[in-house]
């Protein structure tokens, strides 16, 4: 008997592994993997390089000078001065000779600056000269009062915070920045895999459906069998693309100063990857099952997407949670969700990641969440069973009674 | 014993679909259910395989309950015709086969014996969807057969094929069952039934109306059938005690009369009346027995 599990596992891993959508979405999410890994080169291949000459027009006395050595050390703004009229400036913009022109005078007493471009979606370049300018304005302003440079200084001096955890097994401020990144994609990946193996199998198992090879296949095999194959060769498969994406991932990040400081990929912790694991396979079991049950009642294939609809909002609150929860991972609602199974994947790994959490709990969310998918296993096959023998004009959420009427004596 | 179906009832709901329904195929048989749509025979057929549970009753093969453990001695073509499309022919009945219990050998001796068969070997490597329907159909058939099954069940086996394809797969079906498969079908057709079963069982709203064989039935029945070919003033026939129908055809009358004897007062009553060209006395048909049990005209 165990046999035709693994006939029906080997068949749906092995067909989806050779099918062309596996290949395509595995490339291209490779791609894009490999791509924001690269992410800082790519924008420095595309960035122009040069540099951007900004005229200015000052009004004031002096405040060219102090600008101008403020935005010395900056390689990518070149500012020149401007003695002619506006129109003339206006004209070298709008010819793009300049990027951009300023005007800078003294109103009541105070300066003001107005900046001229083409376009002003680009903040980078008025975000420098702001700063720059906002320096310039404390040093003019220090110099009315009589503050002496020392004085400035001390004046701005940023306070030295170091944060001490007093917990014992609490993270540190760097363990915790490393954390909440690995945390954050792992969540992203959860996210995803879930959301789109999960369709995977409703979709799978409406197709089966409509096309009505079912009623042969579960001649021949418990449809519980036949069900838990499917869904545990498509966990396979996720798996084998979760391995492709993630090496691609690991290598190419290692030429990648960015990522690797951000990740801290010297050193993962391993129990961390190692509860990201189990808590993508018990999430993705839960899941697949809710999906399958709900394939199982649909008559046609073009109404999976309006009965999958409840089951996604269930996912993608999880993750919204869960972004909420990075913040504020000790908050008591994020303790609260954690150990309802539905969120329990997503939250209780941030909680594992972000905090040091009693094993206890763990072990808790674990059995909960283990007992939930038990449960959904049990009645879902019932509805299964009999959901895949029904075929309706509309299917709709009665359709879960009905199925399970069908297989009751 | 071969298949035996005790007191069987199913229920869904409030509603009836199978109602105390008592049977015995005996092995290497060919066995035809008969009736309209919704008359209960899908939901029979889906008892016996076990798909479903029925609410009363017991259906054993060999004496035995049938689960799962039976897979391999059973064969079932549905009614709802399904394969998967994106698979090619050998890919599908190479895993229908292996659910089956076969080896992967086996099957594609068998596949290539069975499409050679139905004349179309060169369908092995291409996807399903490609297929003429009446060709899925006869995928369908195979992944039924490959596994030599003890019984094997068709539901609506000559559905939507052409006459050419309908003699292919008859013939295929009196093959099988001379080899010692036991068979049991339903059909919409009369003809068919008539053609191939010994023992028959007509359903109506979940009920068995009649069933036994078929000659049996027919001589049971009674009534026969008087046909009647010439130039004839046919309108006084009615007039004849023991005439029971007349039916006008193109060439003449078919009449359906109480007992045999009714035959010889009509022939004495148009004796020189004008030119007969044919005077014959049948058996009633399929047909004429389900009109009068079912009460009502059989949807074709």
């Amino acid at each position: 008997m165990n046999n035709k599990f693994w006939i029906v596992f080997l068949h749906t891993y092995v067909t989806k592994l050779k099918s062309k959508s596996f290949f395509i979405s595995t490339i291209i999410t490779a791609f894009i993997v490999f791509g924001i890994s690269q992410l800082d080169r790519i924008i420095e291949a595309f960035s122009d390089g040069g540099e951007k000459t900004i005229g200015v027009i000052d009004e004031t006395n002096g405040w060219y000078e102090s600008l101008q050595a403020q935005l010395q050390s900056n390689k990518e703004i070149k500012l020149v001065r401007h003695n002619k009229s506006e129109e003339q400036a206006k004209k070298l913009v709008q010819t793009e000779q300049w990027y951009a022109y300023i005007v800078l005078h003294i109103q009541h007493g105070k300066p003001k600056v107005t900046y001229y471009a083409k376009n002003i979606a680009d903040s980078d370049v008025t975000h420098e000269i702001e700063q720059a300018l906002q320096h310039v304005k404390i040093a003019m302003m220090a110099k009315q009062i009589g503050l002496t440079y020392d004085q400035i200084n001390a004046l701005y001096a940023p306070i030295a915070m170091e944060k001490v955890a007093l917990e014992e097994h609490a993270k540190t401020e760097e363990q915790l920045n490393q954390a909440r990144a690995i945390v954050y994609v792992l969540l992203f990946a959860m996210y995803m895999f879930v959301l789109m193996y999960g369709s995977m199998i409703m979709m799978e198992v409406a197709t089966e459906k409509s096309s009505r090879i079912m009623e042969i296949l579960i001649s021949s095999i418990s449809p519980i069998q036949q069900l838990f194959g499917k869904i545990l060769g498509i966990a396979l498969l996720s798996l084998t693309q979760f391995v492709i994406i993630f090496s691609v991932g690991y290598a190419s990040m290692k030429n990648s100063d960015m990522l690797r400081q951000l990740l801290g990929m010297n050193e993962l912790p391993l129990s961390l990857m190692i509860y990201g694991i189990v808590f993508f396979l018990l999430g993705y079991l839960l899941y697949a099952m809710l999906f399958a049950v709900l394939g199982s009642i649909v008559s046609r294939v073009e109404e999976v997407q309006q009965m999958a609809g409840p089951v996604t909002m269930l996912v993608v609150a999880a993750f919204i949670m869960a972004m909420f929860g990075l913040n504020a991972p000790e908050s008591s609602f994020i303790t609260a969700m954690s150990f309802v199974p539905f969120f329990a994947p997503m939250i209780m790994f941030l909680r594992i990641g972000m905090l040091h959490v009693p094993t206890w709990e763990i072990a808790f969310s674990i059995v909960l969440l283990v007992g939930t998918i038990a449960f959904l296993f049990v009645f879902g096959s019932k509805i299964y069973r009999g959901g895949v023998l029904m075929y309706n004009q509309a299917s709709s959420w009665k359709d879960l009674k009905r199925a399970w009427q069908l297989t009751k004596k | 014993m071969g298949l035996v179906l005790q007191h069987v009832t199913k229920q869904f709901g409030s509603f009836t679909a199978v109602d105390d329904v008592t049977l015995s195929i005996s092995e290497q048989g060919m066995f035809g259910f008969l009736g309209a749509n919704g008359a209960g025979k899908t939901t029979t057929f889906r008892m016996i395989l076990g798909l479903l549970e029925p609410t009363k009753g017991e259906i054993t093969w060999k004496g035995e309950r049938i689960t799962y453990k039976h897979s391999h001695l059973i064969g079932y073509l549905p009614e709802e015709r399904g394969l998967y499309p994106k698979l090619k022919v050998k890919e599908q009945l190479i895993y229908l086969g292996r659910l089956r219990g076969l080896h992967k050998e086996e099957i594609v001796k068998e596949m290539r014996y069975w499409l050679e068969r139905f004349k179309i070997p060169q369908y092995e490597n291409q996807k399903v969807e490609q297929l003429s329907k009446g060709n899925q159909q006869k995928i369908q058939f195979i992944a039924a057969v490959l596994h030599h099954p003890q019984l094997l069940i068709l539901d609506e086996p000559f559905s939507g094929l052409d006459p050419v394809n309908v003699e292919m797969l008859k013939e295929a079906v009196i093959d099988l069952q001379r080899k010692g498969t036991t068979i049991v079908f339903s059909s919409h057709r009369m003809e068919h039934v008539e053609q191939l079963c010994e023992h028959i069982c007509i359903m109506h709203k979940g009920k068995p109306i009649v069933h036994g064989s078929i000659k049996e039935l027919k001589r049971s029945f009674g009534k026969k059938n008087v046909i009647i070919h010439g130039e004839l003033p046919f309108e006084t026939l009615t007039d004849i005690p023991g005439v029971l129908k007349v039916e006008k055809m193109v060439e003449g009358v078919r009449l359906q009369v109480a007992d045999e004897s009714v035959s010889q007062r009509i022939l004495a009553h148009i004796y020189a009346k004008g030119f007969i060209r044919t005077f014959s006395l049948e058996e009633p048909s399929l047909n004429d027995i389900f009109i009068e049990k079912v009460g009502a005209t059989y949807e074709q």
